[in-house]
């Protein structure tokens, strides 16, 4: 194993960040690790990068003690904190060369590592820009090179796509596959359930300061039961009256949504459920706006094992 | 890797920071003349120095030693900015010594204050500043300056750190001023109330901006007291006092990084 948590405790003035973290994590995966504001998953990573002492319980990355051997663990790390950590004011490869540098490499494998890099993560155009003239992706892109010097045995990635436009987060996730495809294991911790979906083979759900949760995404997903099929109902309709005849008729109740102005039925069976869905429909007389047949959103995973409000969830 | 070759690393970081933004060193050394200048021919005539002497003769040192002052506001800023960033954290992740990321600091401010003092020495030829000693006073006299500078380094490394919020910083800016005046940098203690010229005298600024006049042989503006006897050994032991004091307290909120 790469990466072995057991019982991490941290204690921030009154607030217990780590409250009892187990974690084991293969090597050369990409494994979630998921949870709201708060639930530890920065102290997590801080601590298992050595840059905090914990107050309790063992971790070994990459093989070492972080508590003994920090120094073994740090040569073996790369870590991608939350607020992009390059330097703003010099340019991206001037950074990169800087990074190998402070990683011990000589000048002259600083540069030749910076150009690849440069390369790999599709900077080379931007490279001698002031990374203060990047957009957040490209910030994102530099900070996971930074990080991926030596290419480390274990890269810490502290939510890298908060903040990014869609089209800059396909970015980032697609950096994130080149590192773990050259081998190297990703911890990412994110609070986007469906990042973790796109790219953890397994995921931790993480509230309170432990894991309350841990397994590959599609069991996740299976322990929240059955698929559902959403039912838009046009605007004129009224919410309340609609949910309680569908309900009737379907026999199991509807979970609204004011702002969607839909309602979602768990049903067994994906192809059963959708025709009694529709059966009801027809038997009442109403006319949908939409009608969607899905598995469940790791959100409703997320929200089930954590029972957290659903406004913390995204 | 040895902290002094990933500080020599960070010193480079540093420096290249004005190279790519030189209008932030090039606007303080413009601060430290535009004083100069200021004093020296707006305020100047008002001023007698006790004892006799030209006006800008004995202002230089004195410039010359607030500049080193001054300096403390950069280190504590740059030091507080990268704090907060999140930079320091990813310096801290890295496998280099502890004392790295002063090191850096310490190297590249050093060499920006080295280039300060031989600018304000070149401008004070220019408006009549001479120096009537011999070289190696000379060359001492300037070594104490640096001395002085190095311990404000480590004043600004522990605030930098402990502080790591922009109020800080301000405070900082701010309470440089009243430091600044308070002392014989500008006019001589002796022309002060008693109590107020008592404390100017024991501020550890005047004890630096005393003896680099002594050593420069420019008038001191002292006929009196403590800096009239031991101005050098005082620039010698203030900063030596203060190294004392702030570099354990630089090295202990590092640690405390660590939560």
């Amino acid at each position: 194993m790469n990466l072995v948590a057991d019982g991490l405790r941290k204690k921030y003035g009154d607030v217990q960040a780590l409250d009892g973290f187990d974690l084991t994590v293969a090597p050369g995966v990409i494994h979630g690790l998921l949870g709201p504001n708060g639930a530890g998953k920065t102290t997590a990573v801080k601590a298992l990068a050595t840059l905090i002492d914990v107050d309790g319980g063992t971790a070994r990355v990459a093989g070492f003690d972080i508590r003994n051997q920090a120094s073994q663990v740090r040569r073996r790390i790369g870590l991608v904190g939350q607020n992009a950590a390059v330097d703003e004011i010099l340019g991206g490869r001037q950074n990169l060369v800087m990074f190998g540098r402070l990683y011990g490499l000589s000048a002259v494998d600083a540069r030749s590592r910076a150009d690849r890099l440069l390369d790999m993560f599709g900077l080379v155009e931007a490279a001698d820009r002031a990374v203060s003239t990047y957009s957040g992706g490209m910030r994102r892109r530099l900070d996971i090179a930074a990080g991926f010097i030596l290419t480390p045995a274990v890269l810490f990635l502290d939510e890298p796509t908060t903040g990014l436009d869609p089209r800059a987060r396909n970015e980032v996730w697609a950096s994130v596959r080149e590192v773990a495809a050259a081998g190297t294991t990703v911890l990412l911790t994110t609070q986007y359930l469906d990042e973790a979906d796109q790219l953890a083979a397994r995921i931790s759900v993480m509230n309170h300061g432990r894991v309350v949760a841990d397994d590959t995404p599609a069991v996740l997903k299976r322990q929240i039961g059955g698929d559902r099929v959403t039912v838009t109902i046009a605007a004129g309709e009224s919410l309340d009256q609609v949910a309680e005849r569908l309900g009737a008729a379907i026999g199991i109740p509807a979970v609204p949504d004011l702002e969607a102005h839909s309602l979602t039925f768990e049903v067994g069976s994906g192809v059963a459920g959708l025709s009694a869905v529709v059966r009801a429909l027809d038997e009442s007389g109403i006319t949908p706006d939409d009608l969607v047949l899905r598995r469940p959103t790791l959100d409703e995973v997320f929200l089930t094992l954590t029972a957290a409000p659903k406004e913390t969830a995204r | 890797m040895t902290a002094v070759r990933a500080g020599w690393v960070l010193t480079q970081r540093n420096l290249a920071h004005w190279a790519r933004q030189p209008w932030t060193p090039i606007f303080g050394l413009m601060f430290s003349i535009m004083l100069l200048l200021v004093f020296g021919f707006l305020f100047g005539g008002a001023i007698s120095v006790p004892g006799g002497g030209d006006y800008i003769t004995f202002l230089l040192p004195g410039m010359l030693a607030l500049s080193m002052m001054f300096g403390v506001e950069s280190t504590a800023t740059a030091m507080a900015a990268d704090a907060r960033k999140g930079i320091t954290d990813r310096f801290r992740s890295l496998p280099i010594g502890s004392a790295s990321v002063a090191l850096g600091r310490v190297g590249a401010d050093m060499a920006n204050s080295t280039v300060e003092l031989l600018v304000l020495l070149a401008g004070g030829l220019l408006i009549g500043w001479r120096i009537t000693s011999d070289p190696a006073s000379a060359v001492l006299a300037v070594l104490l300056l640096l001395l002085f500078r190095f311990a404000m380094l480590w004043i600004g490394i522990f605030v930098g750190l402990s502080f790591r919020g922009e109020g800080a910083t301000m405070a900082v800016q701010v309470l440089v001023w009243p430091i600044g005046f308070l002392s014989t940098a500008i006019v001589s203690a002796e022309t002060m109330p008693g109590w107020l010229g008592a404390i100017a005298a024991w501020n550890p600024l005047s004890a630096t901006a005393s003896a680099t006049r002594e050593l420069f042989g420019n008038p001191t503006g002292i006929t009196e007291g403590p800096l009239a006897d031991a101005a050098v050994w005082l620039a010698l032991g203030w900063p030596l006092l203060l190294t004392a004091i702030f570099l354990p307290l630089s090295a202990r909120a590092y640690r405390r990084l660590r939560g």
